[in-house]
């Protein structure tokens, strides 16, 4: 039987919303108990926190792996160790792998494949549409029976509104969650950046931001035809911020996510067609960025996700128009997150209610809090640490992350899932 | 004067002075081409490598006399036919050919940033003969030298683009240069081919062409791109000519001086009347392509130089 106290912890808390000094005890792999101040004194085996920060582990919506089909990008043990590394405890899995996880033989065959190779929990999503086509359903009931957590086409919008309504109403029946990227796709199709003088000075194929809106806009009707549970996996721009918040205040079961890019980075640091920052939907203005921002600090937006996406270095070493978008993020989440706190726009917190709580409760999870009875998830980070990220000392087995070379703050001391340390900086 | 750059990627990366010594140089060129003797050596011994990813008759074969006249030796290559289509990547391409030490190389490709991604990748100098919709620097050098030449100067004109802006690389590139040496830009085409936020690079930008063209002391036409065009940028070639298509009346508008441009290869009666682009009074057209060859010598001389001091 495992017995744990963390002692000497700023105890981050999502839930109350606070941050203070305290302790935490464990007990075989559960909270049981924790309180202000100093520990009492137990049997447990003690860790002194030092005064780092001690939060629920965080809960990544959206993390692709790239079995079956592309191993070499990432396979099940790599990203189970970048999650470790990165203090994400849940990962939860995108389906637009080759083939896509459309059936609940490959749902079970991945998650036969995680449990074998990761050290985090892994909670997989499934296909809406066999395929990722857009065209039929896949076996939703047979799907949730063997544990699909959420139903996603990922970057594929169902352009079919019958077909998009259909499995709606059909998941809804199911009490599945739906999971969709809104993006007008007539509007988006061949585009590689956010139009505005960026793009039109680089000469790119670009998008207008109203495209987001647009197929938010849609969903968001079929949402009142059909009551299904949805979630927007990226809202990166403010002009879609006012219907999602109409949308809330309707009471539509609606829910929406970000990225961790969206919120870091915006299309000027795109530069000189550097492929490692080209992601879908495009990085944004800087004015899109600040209201996204924003809408996670108030909460309209509940999500934050590493939308983390492997790609070799062929498929990036490529004109910018052909590059493959994505960018891994499961490793960088947590200290570029911290940037914007260290840049005073989110406390500890509201940025943990996105990354742990709210992914967790959107999902019907009982981690991603620090109260009794929570499992023992937890992240012990350094948010004060400074570093220049390398890219090569990424546990990832795909290094195209846009952060390579820059200077960033905070890091991960250890990660613990159920009790049991799965990560220890060296 | 000291040229300060590897390659010639684009006109952004060049200052007013860079333009000014490449257009003086161009000049000498000019006298140089137009003797029965067109000869330097200034590239002997060098090699020049012309790859044309996408098609290419007039530029490809500028560059090409450029470097003969010069004394390099040219090879062309046509990719769209070689290893492309056997699944080589661009950089795979670049590292083959790279082995091979050329001196310079002359890049079209289809996608915009594809010639700055490949001179990462090589050892020689790279000059862009035109990627996607981004930049195609030695046009808007012969452009600018065709406008000194016939104005007497490069600054303090009234100088409009018209047409598809959009899917114009050549715009693109002489709006940024034609602005370094400040002059005044007017955009003028269907809002669907010259998007509003072209008016961030100081540019105005009108949809009523006869609006536009008052007072102009250069009118510069633009290729309708139909092949760049995944339908429905404007309704038909015959409304595009009658709204936007340079004729004899719209032309009154401007200036009396005023000079007609074209970069070629011309749609004549979609974008231009056919006539006017013939009237030596007014179209500079010719001689735009007799500049194209002098500019691009004074731009691989120049960058030649840097070449030898590197060695």
């Amino acid at each position: 039987m495992s017995n744990i106290i963390f002692t000497n912890a700023r105890l981050i808390d999502p839930e109350t919303g606070t941050d203070g000094t305290g302790w935490l005890h464990v007990t075989d792999g559960q909270i049981v108990a924790r309180g202000e101040g100093s520990a009492p004194s137990t049997e447990a085996q003690v860790i002194d926190c030092n005064g780092q920060c001690l939060a629920p582990g965080i809960v990544d919506i959206g993390v692709k792996v790239c079995e079956p089909g592309e191993r070499h990008k990432e396979s099940y043990k790599s990203a189970g160790l970048a999650a470790a590394a990165g203090g994400v405890t849940t990962i939860v899995t995108r389906p637009d792998t080759n083939p896509a996880i459309d059936t609940p033989e490959t749902l079970e065959f991945i998650t036969r494949r995680a449990q074998a190779d990761t050290p985090v929990n892994m909670l997989p999503m499934a296909a809406l549409t066999k395929g990722r086509e857009g065209r039929e359903m896949t076996e939703i009931g047979f799907l949730l029976d063997a544990g699909a957590v959420a139903f996603t086409d990922c970057d594929h919008v169902i352009a079919d509104t019958k077909v998009f309504s259909r499995a709606l109403t059909y998941a809804r029946s199911c009490g599945a969650l739906v999971i969709a990227h809104p993006q007008e796709p007539g509007l988006s199709s061949g585009a590689a950046a956010t139009s505005g003088k960026f793009a039109a000075l680089r000469g790119l194929p670009a998008v207008s931001p109203m495209a987001e809106r647009m197929g938010l806009d849609r969903d968001i009707a079929l949402l009142e035809m059909t009551g299904a549970a949805y979630h927007a996996d990226q809202i990166t721009t403010a002009r879609a911020l006012p219907a999602l918040e109409r949308a809330k205040r309707n009471g539509l079961d609606i829910t929406a996510g970000t990225s961790i890019h969206h919120l870091t980075l915006n299309e000027l640091d795109v530069a000189d067609y550097r492929t490692f920052f080209k992601v879908k939907p495009p990085l944004r203005s800087e004015d899109d960025r600040q209201a996204v921002i924003e809408a996670v600090r108030t909460g309209l937006i509940d999500t934050i996700s590493s939308m983390h996406t492997p790609q070799d270095e062929e498929s990036k070493r490529l004109p910018f128009e052909e590059a493959a978008s994505g960018a891994v993020a499961l490793e960088t989440l947590l200290p570029a997150a911290l940037r914007l706190y260290h840049a005073g726009q989110l406390d500890l917190p509201t940025l943990f209610r996105a990354m742990t709580l709210n992914p967790a409760k959107r999902l019907g999870l009982d981690c991603g809090r620090l109260s009794e009875g929570a499992p023992a998830d937890l992240v012990l980070f350094d948010p004060d640490v400074p570093f220049v990220l390398d890219r090569f000392t990424l546990k990832s087995k795909s290094q195209n992350t846009p952060f390579d070379g820059q200077r960033m703050q905070g890091k991960v001391t250890a990660t613990f899932v159920a009790g049991k340390e799965v990560y220890r900086r060296s | 004067m000291r040229f300060a750059h590897r390659h010639l990627l684009g006109i952004e990366h060049l200052s007013q002075s860079d333009i000014t010594a490449i257009l003086d140089l161009a000049e000498k060129y000019v006298d140089l081409n137009r003797q029965s003797t067109k000869h330097s050596d200034v590239l002997a011994g060098l090699t020049q490598i012309n790859m044309f990813f996408e098609n290419s008759t007039r530029t490809q074969a500028s560059f090409e006399l450029a470097g003969k006249r010069l004394g390099a030796d040219v090879m062309n290559m046509a990719m769209q036919a070689s290893s492309i289509k056997k699944g080589e990547t661009l950089i795979d391409t670049a590292m083959t050919l790279n082995a091979m030490h050329p001196d310079l190389l002359v890049v079209r490709h289809p996608h915009s940033g594809a010639v700055d991604l490949l001179a990462q990748k090589v050892n020689c100098a790279v000059l862009n003969a035109g990627d996607g919709r981004h930049e195609h620097p030695t046009q808007a050098l012969l452009d600018a030298l065709t406008i000194r030449r016939a104005k007497g100067r490069l600054h303090r004109l009234n100088i409009a683009i018209c047409g598809d802006v959009a899917h114009s690389r050549v715009a693109r590139s002489n709006l940024i240069l034609l602005g370094k040496m400040e002059n005044r830009i007017r955009l003028i085409g269907p809002p669907t081919l010259v998007p509003a936020q072209f008016s961030e690079f100081g540019a105005e930008i009108y949809d009523d062409m006869r609006e536009g063209l008052k007072d102009v002391d250069v009118v510069m036409m633009l290729r309708l791109q139909k092949e760049r065009m995944d339908g429905g940028f404007i309704p038909s070639e015959r409304e595009y000519y009658h709204r936007y298509g340079l004729d004899a009346a719209k032309l009154a508008l401007a200036k009396p001086d005023a000079i007609v441009m074209h970069p070629g290869p011309m749609n004549r009666g979609v974008e231009i009347d056919g006539t006017l682009a013939d009237d030596i009074n007014r179209s500079v057209i010719q001689e735009q392509v007799e500049m194209g060859v002098a500019v691009r010598m004074a731009a691989m001389e120049l960058l030649a130089r840097n070449l030898s001091e590197a060695a």
